[in-house]
């Protein structure tokens, strides 16, 4: 019988560190929110108070917005550029292995080591403006980076190369799972290869949009490293996102509870994208 | 060897009840099949008797021991599975001397065990290769091999030879026939094809929605089967069931046939009529085999039973030894079985002969077998 | 893709197209790193003269001597190197634990089910999604509890746990795949629970393996939330490190410096995704499409 219950024993440790890390984090860092510990854990109730502090900060407007913006991009630009490189890279091509391979190893590298490589290019002095400058446009500038209003576009710049990549590969897969059979029909049925794209290939790739959509969304809401090597949220909180925002109210700040606030709300943006998803994925396993 | 009792044994996952009252006991040595369409619960009771899953309720008994509660392991059986299941990571060798190295039976055992089963079946060449590098029959061999070397109780099988090509598929049929001749152990084997089932049992179980329709041996599940789902399955080109009404006729009884050809032709029912009798002036199922509708020349057997029908032939697809002739009786599809130079061309009109005597009568409300 | 049936002029002019914005691509996403490296080998007088991509004069390795060993970080001034070492030390531990034990959950979860462990794979795969803010705060309350804020033990037990959703992702996707039938021939043939998992499953695992190792190697070595929120100090991961050399506010800015550095800190992981980049991939899509 000691046979019969090995599997649960097995599996109990890791389940005990399942309810304690994750979950009993989770309603941990939710009872903090709802009361007004500063540096230290305090423990008496207060509400939803810090929720709406929250809302009245400025700083935590700009991040959300920040992450609107920035999201928005990042997702719109890697999924155009991933479909783009994916189809172009299953056109039959001699050199795919080593364009994959070159195309790919952005996701090999920190955050940390591409915001530092991004942060030098796009600095003002030294970086691009000066070689534009030195090739002739001597008025030109480029200096988002310590531009208010622009630097957020700075980091969604060093996201994209870094996940176009991650994109491609995944809509390749794609591609390559596609029924030949299909597509030989539409050519005997005399359509040309742009309708083809447009009408059969690109359509059924409809549950790798999905998938995609979900899992940039996902980076871009815990987005933190390439913003603090990048630009540390700045200049000033300009380019704050929910996460940067999270850390420094939390950690430098001392402002527990506000920090736990922002950390349930990232949680509950993260939720309202990943349960649906996770749903329909099981669902379709089971029923597939 | 061991005898294997199956006492009402029922089954469920969760509110799906699988097997549902199952009852079925063979001698050592015989060699049962276990058969039916899919998702009749075959394969469950396979696994039941196997000891990888457990019962609801009910017994399963190898020998005189319940072994509800024992582990695969402790049962000493061995199984053939569908996909083979042989290890992708050993040879052929590891392969056959796992369950035994397992066991800790001693090395020079195993390897006199391993040459013997290898030379029995042709894979002494094939031992050091690994399953990866076989063909679909030398794998089918190896798992053969696996259970024969544990020399267990019980053979499992479950569908060995549905992964094979048609013709691969009836040699290993004849291979497992011989084995089973020669050294006569217990064996219960599943199968959804009711040839292999024909050609390989003492005895047949055929299920049906977790419900063990009969259980007989193969002549009798052929020439008597139990109700209309046996007859239907059992057999190939399937039994003709023809909707048709029992009259009065000649003092006895008889049924009444529309081919379409003229007027409805009334047949007499020779057999002892009795259990027909209440029938009288109702509707029955008519079940009767291709074989049995045929030419003149072809029909054989008792003079009286048999009579003619005069048929239009819709359809005819030559096999060979036999052409099919396709009629229509009672506004059915009725498939005939008769000698090629018989058969007429489409169109045409075709005296058939039928064996009355080998008619079966089914209830047409629950298909249960009336005669 | 669809074949293309015969070379005309235009399908040609169509190839060059192609080809040509392929090849625009790789050289946008080769250029960064490129950049890097002349940078890094350039000395300060010829980065405040030249332009990003002129190429050096005169390289030097010096910066990368200095990145390496006496850089000034944070309090220290022995450059990138300790860390470099903490981080070897972190991620060897945490890959290995976190790996093994993601196997034996997933041999559980796929090949001997019980009644709730479907529910408590869905609660862990949940686990893959959590935005990690929402747990910092509590484990930073934990880790001091436990007495390991300050060291590197700390940052192992943290990636061990939340690595742990992932590798027993991996594992049990790819047992799902392999038949059941082979765990019901071993069960047959006398083998438990172990003895499967040991003789039958673990020697059909190696492609997993190397997947769940990359991607937890990757992952780990690249983290950079965990490591600035749970060390201080000389306990720091080398991209803690390095965002604090390049974010520093002394004085002078030795990007050369700051361009070793962070090769520095690229290498270990280019390295295995060069090596074993098959792997890699497959990690990513299959971290993609869970469940």
């Amino acid at each position: 019988m000691l046979e019969a219950a090995l599997p649960k024993v097995v599996i109990a440790p890791s389940f005990a560190i399942m309810i304690i890390f994750i979950y009993g984090f989770i309603l941990w860092t939710l009872y903090i929110s709802t009361t007004k510990s500063t540096f230290l854990p305090t423990y008496d109730f207060v509400g939803l108070v810090q929720y709406a502090k929250l809302w009245r900060i400025e700083r935590w407007w700009v991040a959300c917005r920040n992450l609107l913006v920035y999201g928005g991009l990042f997702i719109f630009f890697c999924t155009i550029l991933g479909l783009l490189l994916a189809i172009f890279l299953d056109q039959k091509i001699r050199i795919e292995g080593a364009l994959r391979t070159i195309y790919l190893y952005p996701l090999a590298l920190s955050f940390v080591v591409t915001g530092t490589a991004w942060k030098w290019i796009l600095n003002p002095g030294l970086g691009i403006e000066r070689l534009v400058r030195e090739m002739g446009w001597s008025a030109f500038t480029f200096d988002w980076l310590v531009t208010s209003e622009m630097s957020i576009y700075c980091v969604v710049i060093a996201a994209v190369w870094q996940s176009t990549g991650f994109v491609m590969a995944m809509f390749l897969a794609g591609l390559r799972s596609i029924d030949d059979s299909i597509i030989k029909a539409a050519q005997v049925d005399g359509a040309g290869l742009r309708r083809i794209y447009w009408k059969i290939i690109i359509p059924s790739l409809r549950p790798v949009f999905f998938s995609t959509f979900i899992i940039l969304t996902h980076i871009a809401i815990k987005s933190f490293d390439l913003v603090v090597v990048l630009t540390r949220g700045g200049p000033g909180y300009s380019s704050d996102l929910p996460a940067t925002f999270m850390y420094a109210y939390a950690f430098t700040r001392g402002r527990l509870a506000m920090g736990a606030a922002s950390a349930m709300l990232m949680f509950a943006m993260v939720m309202a994208i990943i349960v649906p998803y996770l749903y329909s994925e099981l669902r379709r396993k089971r029923y597939a | 060897m061991a005898s294997l009792k199956i006492k009402n044994v029922c089954k469920s996952f969760g509110a799906v009840d699988v097997l549902k009252g199952i009852d079925l006991e063979i001698e050592s040595g015989e060699f049962l099949v276990l058969v039916g369409p899919s998702g009749c619960g075959k394969s469950t009771l396979l696994n039941l008797i196997a000891g990888l899953e457990t019962v609801t309720s009910g017994d399963v008994m190898i020998g005189d021991r319940v072994v509800n509660a024992v582990s695969p392991k402790d049962r000493d059986i061995a199984m053939v599975f569908q996909s083979y299941a042989l290890y992708p990571n050993m040879n052929v060798r590891k392969n056959l001397s796992f369950g035994l190295e397992t066991r800790k039976v001693a090395q020079p055992e195993i390897d006199t065990t391993i040459e013997r089963v290898a030379q029995m079946l042709q894979i002494t060449d094939l031992l050091d290769r690994k399953p990866a590098q076989l063909s679909g029959g030398q794998r089918q061999r190896v798992a053969m091999g696996r259970a024969l070397a544990r020399n267990p109780k019980i053979f499992l099988f479950d569908e060995p030879l549905s992964n094979l090509d048609a013709k691969l598929r009836v040699e290993m049929r004849t291979e497992i026939k011989r084995l089973h001749q020669r050294i006569h152990t217990t064996i219960v084997y599943v199968t959804h094809d009711q040839i292999e089932a024909m050609t390989l049992a003492d005895r047949i179980a055929i299920m049906k929605d977790g419900i063990l329709q009969q259980f007989d041996t193969p002549d009798q599940v052929y020439q008597n089967p139990a109700n209309l789902f046996v007859a239907g399955f059992i057999g190939s080109p399937s039994m003709n069931f023809i909707p048709a009404r029992i009259v009065r006729r000649n003092g006895g009884l008889g049924v009444t046939l529309d081919t379409g050809a003229g007027q409805a032709s009334i047949l007499d029912i020779h057999t002892a009529a009795d259990a027909l009798a209440s029938w009288r002036d109702k509707d029955v199922i008519l079940g009767i085999r291709p074989e049995q509708i045929t030419d003149g020349a072809g029909a054989q057997g008792n003079h009286g039973s048999i009579q003619t029908l005069p048929c239009e032939v819709q359809v005819i697809e030559p096999t060979g030894p036999d052409t099919l002739v396709f009629v229509r009786i009672n506004e059915k599809a009725v498939t005939c079985r008769v000698h090629p130079d018989a058969a007429r061309r489409p169109g045409e009109t075709m005296e058939l002969s039928v064996d009355m005597s080998k008619a079966l009568f089914f209830n047409p409300t629950d298909g249960e077998r009336i005669l | 893709m669809p074949e293309a049936i015969r070379q005309s002029p235009s399908e040609v002019a169509h190839r060059i197209f192609i080809y040509g914005v392929l090849l625009l691509f790789a050289v946008y996403f080769l250029v960064p790193f490129f950049v890097m490296f002349i940078t890094s080998i350039k000395t300060m007088d010829e980065i405040r003269t030249g332009t990003l991509i002129a190429l050096p004069r005169q390289p030097t390795l010096e910066p990368w001597l200095k990145a390496w060993g006496y850089a000034t970080i944070g309090v220290t001034n022995e450059g990138i190197q300790g860390f470099f070492w903490n981080s070897i030390r972190m991620v060897i531990p945490a890959v290995l634990i976190s790996t093994f034990i993601g196997a034996l959950n997933g041999y559980v979860l796929s090949k001997w089910r019980f009644k709730g462990s479907d529910t408590f794979f869905a609660m862990l795969l949940l686990g893959c999604f959590i935005p990690f803010q929402v747990i910092l705060l509590p484990m930073a309350r934990t880790l001091g509890f436990l007495g390991l804020s300050e060291s590197m033990w700390g940052l192992v037990l943290v990636h061990t746990v939340y690595g742990l959703a992932f590798t027993t992702l991996f594992f049990r996707n790819y047992y799902v795949a392999v038949p059941s039938e082979l765990v019901n021939a071993a069960r047959i043939d006398g083998a438990g629970f172990f003895r499967i998992f040991w003789r039958i499953m673990l020697p059909i695992s190696i492609p997993i393996f190397m997947v769940t190792i990359i991607w937890q190697t990757t992952q780990i070595w690249n983290d950079f939330l965990f490591g600035v929120c749970f060390s201080t100090g000389e306990t720091q991961p080398i991209t803690v490190a390095l965002n604090n050399l390049v974010n520093t506010s002394s004085a002078v800015k030795e990007y050369n410096v700051d361009m070793a550095a962070a090769i520095i800190a690229a290498l270990p992981t280019l390295f295995v995704y060069f090596v074993a980049g098959k792997y890699f991939v497959r990690g990513l899509t299959a971290g993609a499409v869970k469940g």
